[in-house]
């Protein structure tokens, strides 16, 4: 594909990963706190929810203790590093010729399916990760870092999830 | 001291400090590849293993900041958000949260930074999220659902804290299975990424790890493993200055007609801790006590449940005098329990304030000051048979007795994680 040759390759991943644990740390230090997005992307589910249907999000615990009566469920830290996090991504997509309109998928499937199956992935991972009060991001990496039992269960149970499924779903990608 | 909570410098200042380390977030996930859902799925098939590498990474250098750190004492550790272990949903959701992993080729973080340089598969998948976090909403409505998802509750447990070994060792151990995994993935590349045969694939380590890189790690950790943790005297310093005065301003000494007022408001829950050896509190306790040896009283369950308790408990801790209770009070306080308090002077001020009939208890001539051993001798055992364990009128009248009220409850800080 054209737009491969032109973009810049990703960096080596043992860089990468320093920088992500110096981030990571900056944010145990500044602020208490590891990184997140589930809880945010939570969060800004329960304000569009608010947007039509304010009601209801008064009546269902969950999102009531976020949104509810004169709550905005927006106005909160974590909803400011999602926003962070995805002018960061765009900022490195922009300067190292990343940003593009296009699909990334396995070569045997059509974009199409890519799209139906990157929805229910996601809904399934927006389920699991605030049944297991945070995603890859908030649980694996920040838990991980400070040493949480249950971070750590979790890791290694997304791991054999992952690898448990991956071969049944292989056309997907390979 | 940190960690700093980045909001006391004003909603405005705190919130940048956020969108700048969101931004560094985003920045080090798209520069690592992780923007694009081949990469990770590769993860699954061993022939990228840059997930696993990335991960780790940036797990084991956070994790050795943060440790040197508090072996230093620049960062108090008692202070930084620890995710709680709730078991049974984190092994659920984990296990449900690698399927979608693999289905949709992103977690919630990577989506983020695949839509927001236009990967349409990526903004499915965001919406896919929104969805999905929707449903979790919906369902905890489910009363067997929302048992579920507060089952196997451990609060606060770190690694250290379960296998029973300091900050340390375990630091060192993950370490070393990090390298491990980074030379098994170096090795899986090679084999199933590259296509190269078996027998041509190099089994040194230092092939497919740089030696500068494991060097530096190694050195940390084994820094951490010298320094160690900071003793419980360090921990303490570490507090808020007003915290510590409290002690010396004797402002959580309550007096033991406070305590008998607490213990007789049915509006408060009294949980008196009695650090007294057996066979002291089979002697003589106060009504509900509870013997708890302040040589066994650091326990993670016990912790645990102290800080757990409804904001209008009242954790009070007794001893003799008042040498182990304010020892004990250093240790509960430094691992984040609430609404603690010691009785001042201890059982022997007890005794001494409310009178022991002569026929029960005589004073010893001589007790040692600071030796924290009971000044009273007892005929005979009585545990909490006694009036003076609970020295009301018949009709719940309190004694007449002056003192300065210290008891005031504070409300719970409800702190949460950034995922969380």
């Amino acid at each position: 594909m054209k737009t491969e040759s032109s973009a810049k390759p990703y960096i080596n991943p043992y860089i990468g990963g320093i920088f992500l644990g110096i981030v990571l740390f900056a944010a145990y230090y500044l602020t208490g706190n590891g990184l997140g997005a589930s809880g945010a992307l939570s969060r800004l589910q329960i304000f569009i929810l608010d947007l039509f249907a304010s009601s209801h999000v008064d009546r269902v615990a969950y999102f009531a203790e976020k949104g509810g009566g004169p709550l905005i469920a927006i106005d909160n830290s974590s909803v400011l590093m999602l926003a962070g996090t995805f002018l960061g991504g765009m900022i490195s997509g922009l300067i190292n010729r990343r940003f593009r309109l296009e699909t990334r998928r396995g070569p045997q499937i059509t974009d199409r399916q890519r799209w139906i199956f990157a929805f229910i992935g996601g809904a399934i991972m927006g389920y699991a990760a605030r049944l297991a009060r945070g995603c890859t991001s908030g649980q694996a990496l920040s838990g991980g870092a400070v040493l949480s039992a249950g971070s750590w269960a979790f890791m290694l149970c997304v791991f054999a999830g992952g690898y448990m499924l991956a071969w049944f779903v292989r056309r997907l990608w390979q | 001291m940190a960690p700093y909570d980045a909001m006391i410098y004003g909603k405005l200042a705190g919130y940048a400090i956020y969108l700048a380390i969101g931004i560094g977030f985003g920045m080090a996930l798209e520069m690592s590849g992780f923007g694009d859902s081949r990469r990770l799925a590769a993860q699954f098939y061993l022939t990228d293993m840059r997930v696993l590498k990335v991960m780790f990474t940036a797990i084991i250098v956070a994790m050795l900041l943060i440790f040197v750190f508090w072996s230093f004492g620049w960062l108090n550790f008692d202070n930084v958000w620890v995710n709680h272990t709730i078991i049974w949903p984190q092994i659920v959701g984990g296990l449900l949260l690698g399927v979608g992993f693999i289905i949709g080729g992103f977690c919630p973080g990577t989506s983020l930074v695949a839509a927001s340089t236009l990967k349409i598969d990526g903004i499915f998948f965001v919406l896919g999220v929104l969805f999905g976090v929707y449903l979790l909403g919906e369902t905890l409505s489910i009363p067997a659902m929302n048992m579920f998802y507060n089952a196997g509750d451990y609060g606060r447990l770190t690694l250290p804290t379960l296998f029973g070994l300091g900050a340390g060792p375990v630091v060192v151990l993950v370490i070393f299975m990090a390298l491990f995994m980074f030379y098994g993935a170096g090795i899986c590349e090679k084999y199933f990424g590259e296509k190269i045969p078996w027998k041509d694939i190099s089994l040194n380590p230092l092939k497919h790890i740089h030696p500068a890189f494991a060097g530096v790690l190694i050195l940390l950790a084994l820094v951490i493993l010298v320094k160690g943790e900071p003793s419980l005297q360090d921990r303490w310093n570490m507090l808020p200055a007003a915290e510590r005065q409290k002690i010396e301003n004797r402002d959580v000494y309550i007096h033991p007609a406070e305590l008998l007022a607490v213990m007789n408001n049915f509006q408060l829950k009294a949980r008196i801790l009695d650090l007294r050896g057996q066979s002291d509190f089979n002697t003589f306790n106060i009504l509900s006590s509870v013997n708890e040896p302040a040589e066994t009283i650091n326990r993670h369950d016990l912790i645990d449940s102290l800080r757990k308790e409804a904001p209008n408990t009242v954790i009070v801790l007794v001893s003799n005098d008042e040498k182990a209770a304010t020892e004990t009070y250093r240790l509960l306080k430094v691992n984040g329990v609430q609404n603690l308090y010691m009785l001042e002077g201890g059982i022997n001020n007890w005794i001494g304030v409310f009178g022991a009939d002569k026929t029960v208890a005589v004073k010893k001539d001589a007790v040692v000051p600071g030796s924290d051993s009971m000044a009273y001798t007892f005929t005979r055992a009585y545990g909490s048979t006694l009036p003076l364990s609970n020295p009301i009128g018949d009709h719940g009248e309190q004694p007449d007795i002056k003192y300065v009220k210290k008891v005031k409850l504070q409300l719970k800080v409800a702190k949460s994680g950034g995922c969380g």
